[in-house]
């Protein structure tokens, strides 16, 4: 489904990915994790192009990101995407959030958007919240909105960057749990997080990334048993004393 | 106090003088939305990745905010119509009439200090607002739309206002033309019956009153924004 081949970038002198390889399946769900500066929202970026990158190629279902003749836009209404920050538009309300691509980007009626985009604030548990403005929500349902605006585009594959990294700790669980969910139902998702908890319940393969490189990746069950690589081990035993 | 002035003469030529307001006030609000709508083209320019589009912009931007705006009224109001008649070969040719080359010549003035005030709105809104609204599958005149003009012109709301004070007030300088606007009324008024003092000293309390009350909304505008947020 994805496909990561050697790819490295470079802002000016600095190389922030070098050499990146990997895969993901349909229906896997791989974590990222590692330091911070190490490049995962770099690489998780350029999956879908929000990030161009210099070497190497990436496909998502078969079509080259960075390739010359690529429609990004639609490949990227075809691959959601979630931010540490949510990203909610703070000027429409969260209905409008949830249908303003539904029908700019994939050319559906309003009345189909706004069925589509209630039925999945239903599904995150947020429909009364529907006419507010997303500044009026907490960070744990600002996030549950920005999920369902990502899966309203009914996406082949979910990214997430630290989704719950600038939550208040009573609120992650309420993220996380719906992105179990998606990952039980067979979501393919390559997700950057810190939240060991969350790998070991539902992650297929482990990545770690240090300095721009793909240090260790490995099936869960390997990568919890025992890393290779010192740096992974370090990083876990840091992590996993909180 | 006032013995020897003759304030009557204001009362008298009120109708005038608030046709010379009507002239200004249609010349700032025209101007204004002229020099918003150029502004912003010239600011999506100044911001885009291409040499042939930032380039220009650029230099547009630097020349007319080097120049004086009455340099460039007196280019509009005396050198358009000579390129008229030049071009048209009708030594008749007036050219477009003096609203309209005010008009034009605010216009252009002003996009470029619109221009700058709306890249920096541009700018003031969060990078990842464009990446979420990429990652939707938007496109960017899409994305500039939807997303991030509405909430750059959210932020950009009083100063944009504050610049259209400054331009009620420099639309002033189109007296020195001869057009007719609330200055060159009172002006003329002033020197028709000779009541200079009393002429200019209501033109400038009229202009103050505007110009205050103007800001006075801005200001309760900027605290509302600013509580919204
Ligand atoms: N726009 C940029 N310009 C220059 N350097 C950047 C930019 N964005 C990120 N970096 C650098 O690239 C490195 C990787 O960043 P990032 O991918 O955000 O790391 P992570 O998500 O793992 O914390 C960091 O050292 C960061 O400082
Ligand atoms: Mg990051």
């Amino acid at each position: 489904m994805i496909a990561i081949k050697n790819v490295s970038k470079w802002y000016g002198e600095f190389k922030v990915l070098a050499g990146c390889t990997t895969q993901i399946e349909k229906g896997e769900v791989v974590v990222v994790c590692g330091p911070s500066g190490s490049g995962k929202s770099t690489l998780i970026k350029c999956v879908n192009g929000l990030e161009p990158f210099q070497e190497g190629e990436i496909l998502v279902d078969g079509i080259s990101v960075g390739g010359r003749k690529t429609d990004l836009p639609k490949l990227r209404s075809r691959v959601g995407m979630v931010f540490q920050h949510f990203e909610l538009f703070p000027h429409m309300k969260v209905l409008e959030n949830l249908t303003l691509a539904q029908v700019k980007v994939l050319g559906r009626t309003p009345e189909a958007a706004i069925e589509k985009g209630l039925r999945l604030l239903e599904r995150v548990d947020l429909s009364a919240h529907k006419d507010k403005f997303p500044g009026n929500l907490s960070g744990g349902q600002q996030q549950r909105v920005a999920i369902a605006r990502a899966l309203c585009m009914d996406p082949i594959a979910m990214l997430f960057d630290e989704p719950t990294s600038a939550l208040d700790p009573e609120m992650i669980n309420e993220v996380l749990d719906v992105m179990v969910e998606l990952a039980q139902e067979g979501m393919t998702m390559m997700v950057v997080t810190h939240e060991m908890g969350f790998a070991r319940k539902v992650a297929h393969r482990v990545i770690f990334m240090d300095s721009g490189r793909i240090v260790e990746d490995a099936p869960k069950e390997e990568f919890f048993g025992t890393p290779r690589s010192e740096r992974a081990q370090l990083f876990l035993s840091k992590i996993l004393q909180h | 106090m006032f013995t020897g002035f003759d304030f009557d003469v204001i009362a008298r030529s009120l109708p005038y003088l608030s046709q010379g307001m009507l002239f200004s006030l249609g010349l700032t609000v025209l101007s204004m939305i002229g020099g918003i709508v150029l502004g912003t083209v010239l600011a999506l320019m100044r911001l885009a990745p291409f040499r042939v589009l930032h380039l220009p912009a650029s230099g547009y931007v630097n020349l007319l905010r080097s120049t004086p705006l009455i340099l460039v009224i007196f280019w509009f109001y005396f050198l358009v119509p000579l390129a008229m008649k030049r071009l048209s070969g009708d030594a008749y040719a007036t050219g477009i009439g003096p609203f309209y080359s005010a008009l034009i010549a605010f216009t252009l003035f002003e996009a470029a200090y619109y221009c700058e005030i709306i890249r920096a709105g541009i700018q003031s809104v969060p990078r990842g607002q464009v990446h979420a609204a990429f990652a939707l599958g938007l496109t960017y005149g899409q994305a500039m739309r939807r997303v991030i003009l509405p909430q750059a012109f959210r932020n950009m709301v009083p100063i944009l206002l504050t610049q259209g004070i400054i331009l009620f007030q420099d639309t002033s300088l189109v007296y020195v033309v001869g057009l007719t606007d609330f200055m060159g009324a009172a002006s003329k008024i002033a020197q028709r019956d000779g009541r200079l003092v009393e002429m200019y000293l209501f033109a400038a309390l009229i202009y103050f009153i505007l110009c205050f009350l103007a800001s006075y909304v801005v200001k309760r505008l900027q605290l509302r924004y600013s509580v919204g947020r």
